[in-house]
């Protein structure tokens, strides 16, 4: 008999195969298969984004963040992706026995912030308590409707050869942030995980440029999952330049040290964005004055062949990019 | 970044993928890199791409969780399934094949399985949970072996009594003894790993040049000491020169890290050892010596485990030394992949299946 595996969760292939196989087969619909970041749908003349997502970090706290600020951050940047201003929120908690009470005013406070800063309103929510040991102190849910104004489309289906691939900064941030802290790496360094909003970023792009084609967070899974995501979606193929992709020098030296690849770990406030190379350096100018954006770069591009992604490296050689297998770094988000 | 980007140049790389196609000329020459490691460094910065079609590079047994056999793998299985025991592992070994289940399967069905970076991890999880045994799965090369060490000693002054290894560690040398000896496998050098050798030096494998006039070198890890290394070794190869050249002398001394081989010959003793897929090599292993067998957990607490089952098409024992490639394999991409492997080659990040399959699909 077959069981659900940690790595089932990771974001990789075979939670893609889990998703594709087990849910899609059940739920197809024309909202829930293009399997965007959120679901996209019309009430009269008025378009709406609508997404959710659990969150279940370890540890709950981590240089940067912590569950509570995640949760509305990662909710936001779903809506946000799909080109959506994020409004409205749900919030359900799940709470283990024992929970300090302390903690989770911690994580409340934390939300609280984050949620002005967002723009977003938590306006329903639900509380349930189980015993201990049957949930990791605490799980949240959190659903975000938004709007979207202007008739606006980002999908995959406008991607064509030669497009730009950009990216607001440096990768792996927030993935190596957790994992320093869940392993207590004795490393004295300032990283920090990128955990931010990135509507005030996508709403400047949005407004400067219709050539803006599709967006996502490169979250679990980390660029390369997304990218490839993106290959699997298009038939394209995608070229990148590994001196392009901008990484922190901790995050490298972590990785070495851990053996994982940069390209897969997971980043919370960094958006992937396809752009018409008309609009490309119009794009990246109005990124790059943004307080998110400062580290922009285009970091490749949309090909006709291979249906790959490709990594051109740093010596000049050439690798495929493939999707995650298995589990890289579980529960980071 | 200083110590990485360095070694990532590429006008010193092209200028030494020059260097290695002018040396190599038209000769056809076969090189082994021995170590896992190397076998992912040189897919993920793309040096085959940069080397002549005629330099052909083997991938050799230097992954340790593919060369140990499916019955540890099933003891080790049988152990979690004891009530209390925990068991600690490197990661890598979760997900690989026993017979019929794997240590992720029995982790889903409820065993106690934590997965550490540091052996001392495993000590503090002992430390913690003193009504457990903990039994850490003590695999991997010659790198890894003054780590388990070093916890076994800790734990000896620390009287932490529920602590165990199940002991399956292996001895590179040895294992290139029997590679050279293979008849079909026609290798003309060797890509020694930097790792290994940092612990036990270079004089090791001098017995390699001597008595089988085949060379080697010692090589970092970076895409420029590989390149390096190639470099040096080709030039060996058409000089017809045998030596065991160092190309990671940041790191490797010809004595190696007198300090921890001490810490082996004191923790361990020599034994022979089964290799998956090359069978039983003379004294390629270690086994706990007499002064620290209380924390052999065979010995300590024997446990049945079921027959040993291979898969009949699996190719990973010809893969490991060499004799074929991944893409010769029927299993390969199609019945074996990284989400249902088969075989370990396809498990482990160092697989040299995985890398193939990761990487090397164009």
């Amino acid at each position: 008999m077959s069981k659900i595996l940690l790595a089932h969760g990771s974001g990789g292939k075979l939670m893609h195969n889990l998703i594709e196989q087990e849910i899609l087969k059940r739920f197809a619909n024309p909202f829930l298969s293009p399997l965007a970041d959120s679901a996209v749908f019309s009430i009269g003349k008025q378009k709406f984004a609508f997404t959710t997502d659990s969150y279940v970090v370890k540890p709950i706290f981590f240089p940067g963040g912590d569950i509570g600020k995640l949760a509305i951050y990662g909710t936001v940047n779903d809506l946000s992706m799909v080109g959506a201003e994020p409004l409205y929120l749900s919030c359900g908690v799940i709470l283990e026995e024992g929970l300090e009470t302390e903690i989770l005013d911690k994580i409340l406070a934390s939300m609280e912030a984050a949620g002005k800063n967002a723009n977003v309103k938590i306006v329903t929510g639900d509380t349930k308590v189980v015993e201990k040991n049957s949930a990791d102190k605490i799980f949240i849910n959190t659903a975000g409707v938004g709007i979207i104004k202007n008739n606006r489309v980002l999908s995959t289906d406008r991607i064509r050869k030669g497009d730009k691939i950009i990216i607001n900064g440096s990768i792996g941030d927030h993935g190596i942030a957790v994992m320093s802290e869940r392993m207590k790496l004795k490393v004295t360094f300032s990283l920090k995980s990128d955990c931010a909003p990135l509507w005030s970023l996508v709403e400047k792009i949005l407004g400067v440029s219709n050539g803006a084609k599709f967006m996502r967070d490169p979250t679990r899974g980390g660029l390369a999952t997304t990218l490839n995501e993106i290959v699997a979606r298009t038939n394209l193929g995608i070229l990148i330049r590994e001196e392009d992709i901008p990484v922190k020098d901790e995050v490298k030296g972590i990785s070495e040290l851990l053996g994982l690849d940069p390209l897969y770990v997971a980043n919370e406030g960094k958006a992937v964005i396809v752009v018409s190379p008309e609009a490309a350096e119009k794009v990246l100018r109005v990124m790059k004055k943004d307080k998110l954006g400062k580290e922009s770069r285009i970091i490749g591009e949309i090909v006709e062949t291979p249906e790959k992604v490709i990594l051109k490296t740093l010596i000049g050689g050439h690798r495929i990019v493939d999707m995650l297998t298995g589990e890289q770094l579980p529960r980071i988000c | 970044m200083k110590y990485i980007d360095e070694f990532r140049n590429n006008q010193l790389a092209q200028n030494l993928a020059k260097k290695i196609d002018r040396t190599v000329g038209k000769r056809k020459i076969v090189l082994m890199e021995v170590c896992g490691t190397h076998t992912v460094a040189i897919f993920r910065s793309g040096i085959k791409s940069l080397l002549p079609e005629n330099l052909h590079l083997l991938s050799g047994p230097g992954c340790p969780v593919c060369v140990t056999p499916n019955y540890y793998l099933d003891k080790a299985i049988a152990y979690a399934r004891l009530k209390d025991v925990i068991i600690v592992t490197f990661g890598d070994m979760l997900r690989v094949p026993g017979s019929s289940s794997s240590l992720e399967k029995e982790k889903a069905d409820g065993a106690d399985i934590r997965v550490v970076y540091s052996t001392l991890e495993a000590l503090e999880i002992a430390e913690n949970n003193p009504k457990k045994k903990i039994v850490f799965l003590a695999v991997g090369f010659e790198t890894t072996s003054p780590t388990i060490a070093a916890a076994i000693v800790q734990a000896k002054k620390k009287n932490i009594k529920n602590f165990y290894v199940l002991c399956g560690h292996k001895i590179v040398p040895p294992a290139l003894e029997a590679l050279v000896n293979t008849k079909e496998l026609k290798v003309e050098g060797f890509l020694l790993p930097g790792h290994v050798s940092t612990i036990i030096g270079s004089r090791p494998y001098e017995f390699i040049a001597k008595k089988y006039k085949v060379p080697g070198v010692i090589v970092g890890f970076e895409p420029l000491d590989i390149l390096q290394g190639i470099y040096m070794l080709v030039k060996q190869v058409t000089n017809e020169e045998a030596k065991i050249e160092i190309q990671y002398t940041r790191s490797v001394q010809p004595e190696g890290n007198p300090k921890a081989v001490s810490l082996l010959n004191e923790v361990f003793a020599v034994t022979d050892s089964d290799w998956r897929g090359i069978g039983v090599i003379p004294k390629s292993g270690y086994q706990l010596s007499d002064k620290y067998r209380e924390f052999d957990i065979e010995e300590n607490l024997p446990v049945e485990a079921e027959r040993t089952k291979e898969n009949p098409g699996c190719l990973c024992g010809k893969v490991l030394q060499g004799l074929k490639t991944p893409f010769e394999c029927p299993l390969f991409a199609k019945v074996c992949t990284p989400e249902k492997p088969v075989g370990a080659c396809m498990v482990s990040s160092e697989g040299t299946c995985a890398a193939y399959y990761k990487y090397g699909r164009t």
